[in-house]
């Protein structure tokens, strides 16, 4: 075998204290990768000079599973449980990009009924309400916060109760399907969103009013962590933390996609890029997905939740069970999956965490040839050395908490 | 805006575009691989164009398929404009033995990293970047896992310090 190691391994040097020239002395530390702020096995490698961080460099990897890998072994279908195990808290918002990505390369975007596009966006921004939740929890408790993070993972088990309701999962539900969805929301569905539309924005109330003016909150995030508007368009910095710094850029406003454009809501941006900045703008965010999450519930179209493409999206059970063709159709994608078009297709959605994008390319098999998912979270972290340097190590676990990061989707 | 953005690159790259490519309405330009920095750095400088946001980079291995003949490696570069809501990608086909890209890490901060993920996972250099390593994999891991030719059917990694352990299936063609 070939034992020639062709890399330059990415170790770091360790050195407890190191001495510079003129006396000054550093020390290296080692913040992870089983540090409880740093949100999942990421590990910085810090310079200090006393409490003042000199330099800070991620190192990343430790939670990489291949799934981009693993996604070019499976037939399409197959394919979409995987995407829920990367952003953990927003498999909804996952299945979205990627069931998309395949439409538009089977070029069946039209076709999708309007029903099953309004469920998805119900969903997606049920999803975002959940990632920014858990968000605030773990981003409160990094500051010294605790009951918040008791408060909002309350709230989050709502939306969890939403999930198992349409899909039979809280978590990996993997709800969405190429050409529509699983199945239709049952009866006590809506009696379950509304109580999180009555519920949620008193709850949204109170925890603004434990935070926004509390003097500790204050001071640990007004000026702390900044980053410019230049810097981050430089840097690529999408979602929440794009917007932060006063840019506003928001996939679903700027390539609507399903069915977006027909709801109405707020972009909002912050004006100093720093970490209240970003923690205003996701509060925000979260009331105005209840708006879109309101206007998905009361204007909720009738009809099919599955597209009538034969051979691609499976036929409704009960032809399945009168129709012969509708059987033999059933009987072949379950089998052989369907086949997609030679050519590849970058479609992004607005995720909790940012832009997510899917990038297909299909030679015209059952199986994709590529699958690359453009992470939010891993190009975000990659702008922490330059947001970090230069301040104290207590601000590292808030820019971290500001970033909004998830380990899995990073590593993939 | 499809119109400015082709002619921009045709009047001042001329033969270094090589083709276009339109697939569901997205729009790509195959260009030469080392003309990829001046065509990028020149289109996030134009200030009405202002392609300033570098959104991914990444690269599709297409060995095994009858057009691998134009190159193996396939580098894809997308671009948006936030000026003008507008996204497109620039692609670069590579050959095996020549994988080698132009970095766009002194110009895009975020490229830094991408660029190390694709080196990591498909093997692609890039010229001029400060510090390309691996990035996700493991330092002990040889080779590159998104390659085609690296097996995905073996379950057991080839790791060096272990490698006296595993027994080597002869005919995964990574061994």
């Amino acid at each position: 075998m070939n034992t020639q190691a062709e890399h330059k391994p990415s170790s770091v040097e360790f050195s407890d204290v190191v001495e510079h020239d003129g006396g000054r002395k550093t020390m290296t530390l080692n913040m992870g990768p089983q540090h409880p702020s740093t949100h999942g096995v990421l590990r910085l490698v810090l310079e200090l000079d006393g409490e003042t961080v000199v330099s800070c460099e991620p190192v990343i990897g430790y939670l990489h599973t291949g799934i981009e890998k693993s996604l070019e072994s499976k037939l399409y279908y197959k394919a979409l449980p995987m995407t829920d195990r990367m952003d953990y808290m927003s498999p909804m918002s996952n299945n979205l990009g990627f069931c998309l990505a395949i439409e538009k390369l089977l070029d069946i975007e039209e076709a999708i009924p309007a029903r099953a596009k309004w469920i998805r966006v119900l969903m997606a921004e049920l999803t975002r309400i959940n990632s920014h939740l858990v968000w605030l929890g773990t981003h409160a408790i990094d500051l010294g916060a605790m009951s918040m993070f008791l408060y909002a993972f309350r709230d989050r088990e709502a939306i969890l109760d939403i999930y198992e309701i349409v899909s039979g999962q809280r978590m990996m539900s993997s709800y969405f399907r190429v050409g529509g969805l699983m199945d239709d929301v049952p009866k006590s569905f809506h009696k379950s969103v509304r109580r999180i539309l009555t519920e949620l924005p008193k709850r949204i109330d109170e925890y603004e009013d434990l935070l926004t003016n509390n003097r500790i909150w204050q001071m640990r995030t007004i000026g702390v962590a900044k980053i410019s508007a230049e810097n981050a368009i430089n840097g690529g910095l999408t979602g929440s933390s794009l917007r932060g710094s006063g840019v506003k850029y928001d996939v679903r406003k700027a390539f609507p996609y399903s069915d977006y454009d027909k709801f109405d809501f707020k972009v909002p941006v912050g004006e100093h890029g720093d970490v209240f900045s970003r923690y205003q703008v996701r509060m925000y965010e979260m009331r105005e997905s209840l708006k879109i999450v309101q206007q998905a519930l009361d204007g909720l179209p009738e009809g099919p939740i599955r597209a009538h493409v034969p051979g691609v999206v499976l036929p409704p059970k009960p032809d399945v069970l009168s129709k012969m063709e509708s059987l033999i159709y059933h009987f072949k994608i379950i089998t052989d999956g369907f086949k997609v078009p030679r050519g590849s297709v970058y479609v992004p959605i607005e995720s909790g965490k940012g832009e997510i994008g899917f990038f297909i390319d299909s030679d015209g098999t059952n199986v994709p040839n590529r699958v690359r998912v453009r992470p939010p979270s891993f190009v975000n972290l990659s702008a922490l050395p330059s947001m970090v340097e230069g301040s104290l190590v207590s601000d590292v676990v808030a820019a971290i908490g500001s970033l909004d990061i998830v380990l899995g989707e990073i590593d993939r | 805006m499809e119109d400015k953005l082709r002619t921009f690159l045709k009047d001042l790259f001329g033969e270094k575009i090589l083709s276009e490519y339109t697939h569901r309405g997205q729009l790509s330009f195959y260009i030469q691989p080392q003309a990829l920095r001046e065509i990028a750095v020149a289109l996030k400088n134009d200030s009405d164009l202002k392609f300033d946001f570098l959104t991914d980079i990444t690269v599709v291995d297409h060995q095994g398929q009858a057009w691998e003949k134009d190159g193996r490696f396939e580098m894809v570069y997308i671009f948006l404009s936030l000026k003008n809501t507008f996204q497109f990608m620039l692609r670069a086909k590579l050959p095996e033995n020549a994988a080698t890209m132009p970095t766009l890490s002194k110009d895009w901060a975020c490229a830094n990293w991408l660029e190390r993920e694709v080196w990591d996972l498909m093997g692609i250099k890039f010229e001029g970047h400060p510090e390309l390593t691996k990035i996700l994999t493991v330092d002990e891991l040889v080779g590159h896992p998104l390659r085609k030719d690296f097996g995905i059917t073996y379950e057991m990694p080839q790791f060096s310090h272990n490698s006296d352990e595993i027994e080597v299936v002869p005919d995964n063609p990574h061994h």
